[in-house]
Order: structure tokens, then C-alpha cells, then sequence
């Protein structure tokens, strides 16, 4: 789960980390006592998105000379303007895709004197299994360039778990940011601080770009992005508030909440798979054959008749799709149960494109005398291939 | 030969008396009699399980409890995410040498608890979020279906469960058969990595030839071709084929399994690919084909 920038610097605020004083709004009435809560003389508007690269952007409906997603301005009058300007229209970055995102939220910042922009993040280094810090002094820009064309000037340093943080471990990230004098002082308690919030809170990445050394040589963190581990949610249902559906496509939030591994793509074939590795491939194979998958669903191991139906309802309800490909290797799953699932889902919606399924594994022939005997217009295929080549044929003709 | 498991291995279950972990110990138990001699529980120490056949399991208050009572050298954990992490630590403390964690949702942060006290024991840990270890005929740890396999000359390991099963239906299809398939897991932060399970496919020698099965994500199928090169170059080579899930899986989503992730513009399937085929590896383009590109590599 992603959340927002002001909610991740509220969030790191409670564990005792300097973040500048900042107000989120929704509406562009709110801006004014917003701005006048925090002294200037300048004030940093930030439209609240889930993705990065918002200082580049630029909003489709306002043209290619307008500022970008985060404006820094010297008046009140000026953040009334802007923020008006900037709520409710859609911001396009680096990260957004061409589609890009609707900004509905704003976060009205108090100004800092910045004197250098630093980059931090921690994250979970997979390679060894530990929590790890990524610093460097090149801040405030794109990381994934600066790795590219500088890697020397990227440094990682590795948490014990059991030990936890050192101060051997804090040196060498001052030594790498290269702080000294207050920054440094302050960084003995900040960098420890973020460990602390970072693993208490189940995060799987903590950004902070920039990490800034303000005009008085103190440390603050200024820009926030936050993600949870998905599957320590129920650690934290304090942290489930934090949720932003309207950043979330409506269709995945819908399977949410039938647990359903669903991620909306842009192809017309709709998938319904179990397993990951498998709901993967089946998007691959889609490809290879010359169409493109509308989505990535994994149903799971543990499926009932009414997830499958769930699922299935999902999958129609996108209007892009023009067939659907049902592929089923049954280990824990069982053929029958997806069979059950898939017909009474047609029963109950109906079934206006094409449908090829592939069953195979545990249960099978139940679950092919289930298709067989519904009465449904079902094209049965024999494996993966064949199966991905029957909907590929239906739907191109 | 095997690796990991054979007719001897006895099984202990963490999690029996739950409902996964009673239906997979009854699918155990009936896959040719694989050992499973007893089950784990905190409160429920000298009870006895029952399954629906009417088999019985004691059961045991502790992992430790359990190994001195049955001898017990293999633990399958089917407990709850929220505990699972914690059940492998108590495995480990038993000191059981291979540990099999099938949970799926096991949080990142305790597995980066189980990891440091994994590298300062000698247990193994297979998985978590994964299919298990299967050693056809002999021995059925963890969830996957027994009815498709076939002792063979085919080992088999994977990061996805379900494509396990596709290369094992396959090689079993082609008269091949497995020596044995192991499951890896689809989490990002695991106990047992392809390397681990490579090198013993390379030094067991029934094991003729391998199907590895990767995934978007992390490095770990570029650090397997580069240890197959290498043991080639050192005269220490078998057939390999391969196939790499989530060719179109978009950047920055997290495609079902944690560690399936194209992020920072690593662990896109290509890069793996590449590495993969100049290792040597034979590249199957479909998963449909796996059982065939490895049939053809080993005429070839």
C-alpha cells in the first residue's frame, strides 16, 4: 500500500523526525487559511499523487507552458491561485504513464532554505534479506540516472536485524552523505529515528528525496514517499485509514476485497488464472500469439465458488475486454471448484465475448463434465498453447 | 538418488490441526506413504490428529518435543502468516535440518528475522510462500499434486508453484520424469535460492538434466546463470532448460508474488533471459513448452 506524501511525513513526525509544517487540502476554498497558518514568506503547493517525478510533471488541461505538480510561490494570493489552478486537473510524470493522475489532494508547505539536496531511502535489500539504507549525494534527482551514470556516488550500507543500527552503521552514512558540523549531529538521532519507523510500521520502501541541509546546517526530510508491506497489513490496521482509493484503480479495489491478486492492464483478453507464475506466463503467451492481456489475476490456492465468481464479474466489467482465457493447473486448487465458479458467473452476468478454458490437474475431468454439461458456449482447449491461440483467434477473428 | 528428501525423511507438521494442514498431511500420508510422524501444536501437546481416512498423528506441544520423540529430520510450517515466521525461528532453534515453509503472506520483516538466524544455524529452509518438495514415489512434502509426477531424470526448481507443475506434467509427458521438484517461493526475502538447489542437481547423479523456472524481479536467475557458467567452465554441466514468467508484466507493479517486481528498472524478464541463454540455457518461449525444449536440448 502506497500512501501520500503529507501522510508519511505525519507519519515519521510521530517518531520524531523534522519535516516542515504543512497543511492538506481538498478543496480549493481551504487554501487561503491554509497559507496564512504557516508564516511564509514562502510556501511550497505539492499536489498529492502516488507517483513520483511530480516537480517535472505537467497537467494535461493546462498546456505545455503552465508550471509543473509542485510550485514554489512568495504570497498567499499566489498559493490560492495555484492551488485552484492545480485541483482537480490531472498531472502527468515520469511515473503516471500518459494517463496520468488526478490531483485532489494539495499539501501547502512552509518554504525551507535550502542549502544542499541529499538522497535517502531504505528499503528491503533482497540480495542479502536485510533492511538496507541507499544514500547519496546527488538529491533532488533521478535516482535511477544517478545509478546509471554514477554509480560511486551511490552508497549501501546493510542493517543487522539482530544488532540493529550502529553507530558504525550511522558513521558511514554521514561519511557518504558527507555531513558534518549540525547535520551530522543531527543525523546520529535521524537516521536511527527512520530505521525505527521504518521496520516498526512494516514499510517495504522509505524515500526521501530530497533529504535536505538547510541554511543553519540542520538536517530535514522533505520530501516523503512511503510503502507497507502488504502482507503485514494486519499488524496495522491504524495504518489502513491511510488508503487513498480514489489513486487505485476501481477494479482492483474491488477484487481487494475478495482477496484477489488483480492488476487492470490495457490489452481485450481477459484472464483468470491460479497461481502467480502462471497468471504471468498466460500474459505472456497472450503477446506471443499477438494480443495483448486486459489484466493479471491470480484467483489463488484456496478459491471458493464465490471468489471465482467474483473474479469473473471483475473481468466483464472491464469494457475493453473482448475475450477471456481461462487457465487452471489444479494442485490445491481444484478443476471443479473453478468450473462451478466460471458457470455460475456466466449464469448470473452472462457472456458476450468469447471464452476459451484450459483445465488440467487435480479434479480435471469433474471440471470439464461441469463446462460440458452447463450448456454454455465454452471453447475447450487441451494446454496453455492451444488455449492461448483459441482466444487469440476468437477475438482477432 | 534425490536431493532434499527421499523414503527416509520423517516429517514433522507445524500447523496439522488447521484445515490446510490436515487436508495436505492426509494427501501426504497417501502419497506413497510418505513419513509424516507428527504434528505440532502449543496447547494441544499429547493429543492425537485424525484425519478423514481415520490416520493418526500424535501430537506434539513442541518442534523440539517432537524431534526427540520421532527422530523427526524435515518440519513442512503451514501456520497463519502472523506466526509463521516465528514457527520456522522454533524450528531452527530444534535444530531440524530442512524446514519447509509453504505460507503464503508471511511478512518481509520477519523474514528478514528468519534469514539472520538461518545463516547462524545449520538448518535448511525451503520456501516460504511456496509449493514444497516433492521426490516422486518416495517422499510429498507440501501442496503440490502427487498424480503428475514420475521418477525420472528431471530435476526441477522453481519460483511459482503452478508453473512447477506445468514442467512436471511435461517432463512427465515426455518420458522423462523428475528425481525431484522443489518449489523456491515467490517472496522476495527466502530461505533457499536456485544456486542452493542447482548445486545439488549438479552433484546428484541420477539428476541428468534440470528445468529452472524464474520469475520477474530481484537477480537471483542472473546469479543461477552465472553459477551454471561457471561450473561448466570447471566440467561440471547438464542440460539445462528454462523459462522466465512476466515478459509483460508492467514496471512497478507487484505482479501476485512479493518478489515479482520490476523496480528501479531491475528484474525485468529479459535481462534475465540474456543472461540465461549465454549461460547455456535452453529458453523455452511458452511454458507450454518446457517439457519439449528440454527434450529437444538433450538430442541435441
Amino acid at each position: 500500500m502506497n500512501i501520500h506524501e503529507y501522510q508519511a511525513k505525519a507519519l515519521l513526525k510521530s517518531f520524531g523526525v523534522s519535516v516542515s509544517d504543512g497543511v492538506p487540502i481538498m478543496k480549493p476554498e481551504e487554501a487561503e487559511a491554509a497559507a496564512k497558518s504557516l508564516p511564509g514568506p514562502v510556501w511550497v503547493v505539492k499536489s498529492q499523487i502516488h507517483a513520483g517525478g511530480r516537480g517535472k510533471g505537467r497537467f494535461k488541461e493546462l498546456g505545455a507552458d503552465a508550471a509543473g505538480g509542485v510550485r514554489v510561490v512568495k504570497s498567499v494570493e499566489d498559493v490560492v491561485s495555484n492551488a485552484s489552478e492545480m485541483l482537480g486537473n490531472t498531472l502527468v510524470t515520469k511515473q503516471t504513464g500518459p494517463a496520468g493522475k488526478q490531483v485532489n489532494r494539495l499539501y501547502i508547505e512552509d518554504g525551507a532554505d535550502i542549502a544542499r539536496e541529499l538522497y535517502l531511502s531504505i528499503l528491503v535489500d533482497r540480495t542479502v534479506g536485510q533492511v538496507a539504507f541507499v544514500v547519496s549525494t546527488e538529491g533532488g534527482m533521478d535516482i535511477e540516472a544517478v545509478a546509471e551514470e554514477t554509480p560511486e556516488k551511490i552508497i549501501n550500507v546493510a542493517i543487522d536485524p539482530i544488532a540493529g543500527i550502529t553507530d558504525a552503521d550511522v558513521a558511514k552514512l554521514c561519511d557518504g552523505l558527507k555531513l558534518d558540523g549540525a547535520a551530522r549531529e543531527d543525523g546520529q538521532t535521524l537516521f536511527p529515528t527512520l530505521y525505527k519507523a521504518f521496520t516498526e510500521t512494516d514499510m517495504s520502501l522509505l524515500e526521501v528525496n530530497p533529504l535536505v541541509v538547510l541554511g543553519d546546517g540542520h538536517l530535514r526530510v522533505l520530501d516523503a514517499k512511503v510503502s507497507f508491506d502488504g502482507n503485514a497489513e494486519f499488524r496495522h490496521p491504524d495504518l489502513a485509514e491511510l488508503r487513498d482509493l480514489t489513486e487505485e484503480d476501481a477494479k482492483e479495489v474491488e477484487a481487494s476485497k475478495y482477496d484477489l491478486a488483480y492488476i487492470a492492464l490495457d490489452g481485450d483478453i481477459g484472464c483468470m488464472v491460479n497461481g502467480a507464475g502462471l497468471a504471468m506466463a498466460t500474459m505472456d503467451i497472450i503477446k506471443l500469439y499477438g494480443a495483448s492481456p486486459a489484466n493479471f489475476l491470480d484467483v489463488g490456492g484456496g478459491a471458493t465458488t464465490e471468489k471465482v465468481t467474483a473474479a469473473f464479474k471483475i473481468i466483464t466489467s472491464d469494457p475493453q475486454v473482448k475475450g477471456i482465457l481461462v487457465n487452471i493447473f489444479g494442485g490445491i486448487m481444484r478443476c471443479d471448484v473453478i468450473a462451478e465458479g466460471v458457470v455460475t458467473a456466466v449464469k448470473e452476468v452472462g457472456l458476450q465475448v468469447p471464452l476459451v478454458v484450459r483445465l488440467e490437474g487435480t479434479n480435471v475431468k469433474k471440471g470439464k463434465d461441469i463446462i460440458n454439461q452447463s450448456g454454455l458456449n465454452v471453447i475447450a482447449a487441451d494446454d496453455l498453447d492451444d488455449a492461448a491461440q483459441k482466444i487469440v483467434k476468437a477475438v482477432k477473428g | 538418488m534425490s536431493i532434499l528428501i527421499d523414503k527416509t525423511t520423517k516429517v514433522l507438521v507445524q500447523g496439522l490441526t488447521g484445515k490446510t494442514g490436515t487436508f495436505h498431511t492426509e494427501q501426504a500420508l497417501a502419497y506413497h506413504g510418505t513419513q509424516m510422524v507428527g504434528g505440532i501444536h502449543p496447547k494441544k501437546g499429547g493429543e492425537t490428529w485424525t484425519g478423514q481416512g481415520g490416520e493418526t498423528l500424535p501430537v506434539f506441544a513442541s518442534v523440539a518435543e517432537g524431534k526427540q520423540a520421532t527422530g523427526a529430520d524435515a518440519s513442512v510450517v503451514y501456520v497463519p502468516p502472523a506466526g509463521a515466521g516465528a514457527a520456522i525461528i522454533e524450528a531452527i532453534d530444534a535444530e531440524i535440518p530442512l524446514i519447509v515453509c509453504i505460507t503464503e503472506g508471511v511478512p518481509v520483516m520477519d523474514m528478514v528475522k528468519v534469514k539472520a538466524r538461518l545463516e547462524k544455524s545449520n538448518s535448511r529452509l525451503v520456501g516460504p510462500n511456496c509449493p514444497g518438495i516433492l521426490t516422486p514415489d518416495e517422499c510429498k512434502i507440501g501442496i503440490m499434486p502427487g498424480n503428475i509426477f514420475s521418477k525420472g531424470s528431471v530435476g526441477v526448481v522453481s519460483r511459482s508453484g503452478t508453473l512447477t507443475y506445468e514442467a512436471v506434467f511435461q517432463t512427465t509427458n515426455e518420458g522423462l520424469g523428475q528425481t525431484t521438484a522443489v518449489g523456491i517461493g515467490g517472496d522476495p526475502v527466502k530461505g533457499t535460492e536456485f544456486i542452493d538447489v542447482l548445486e545439488m542437481f549438479l552433484a546428484d547423479d541420477e539428476t541428468k538434466s534440470i528445468i529452472m523456472i524464474g520469475e520477474i524481479g530481484g537477480s537471483a536467475e542472473e546469479d543461477a546463470a552465472q553459477f551454471i557458467a561457471d561450473e561448466a567452465k570447471k566440467g561440471r554441466a547438464k542440460p539445462v532448460a528454462g523459462f522466465i514468467a512476466g515478459r509483460t508484466a508492467p514496471p512497478g507493479r507487484t505482479m501476485g508474488h512479493a518478489g515479482a517486481v520490476i523496480s528501479g528498472g531491475k528484474g525485468g524478464a529479459e535481462d534475465k533471459i540474456e543472461a540465461m541463454r549465454t549461460a547455456g540455457i535452453a529458453i523455452a518461449d511458452s511454458p507450454a513448452t518446457l517439457g519439449k525444449t528440454l527434450a529437444q536440448r538433450l538430442k541435441a
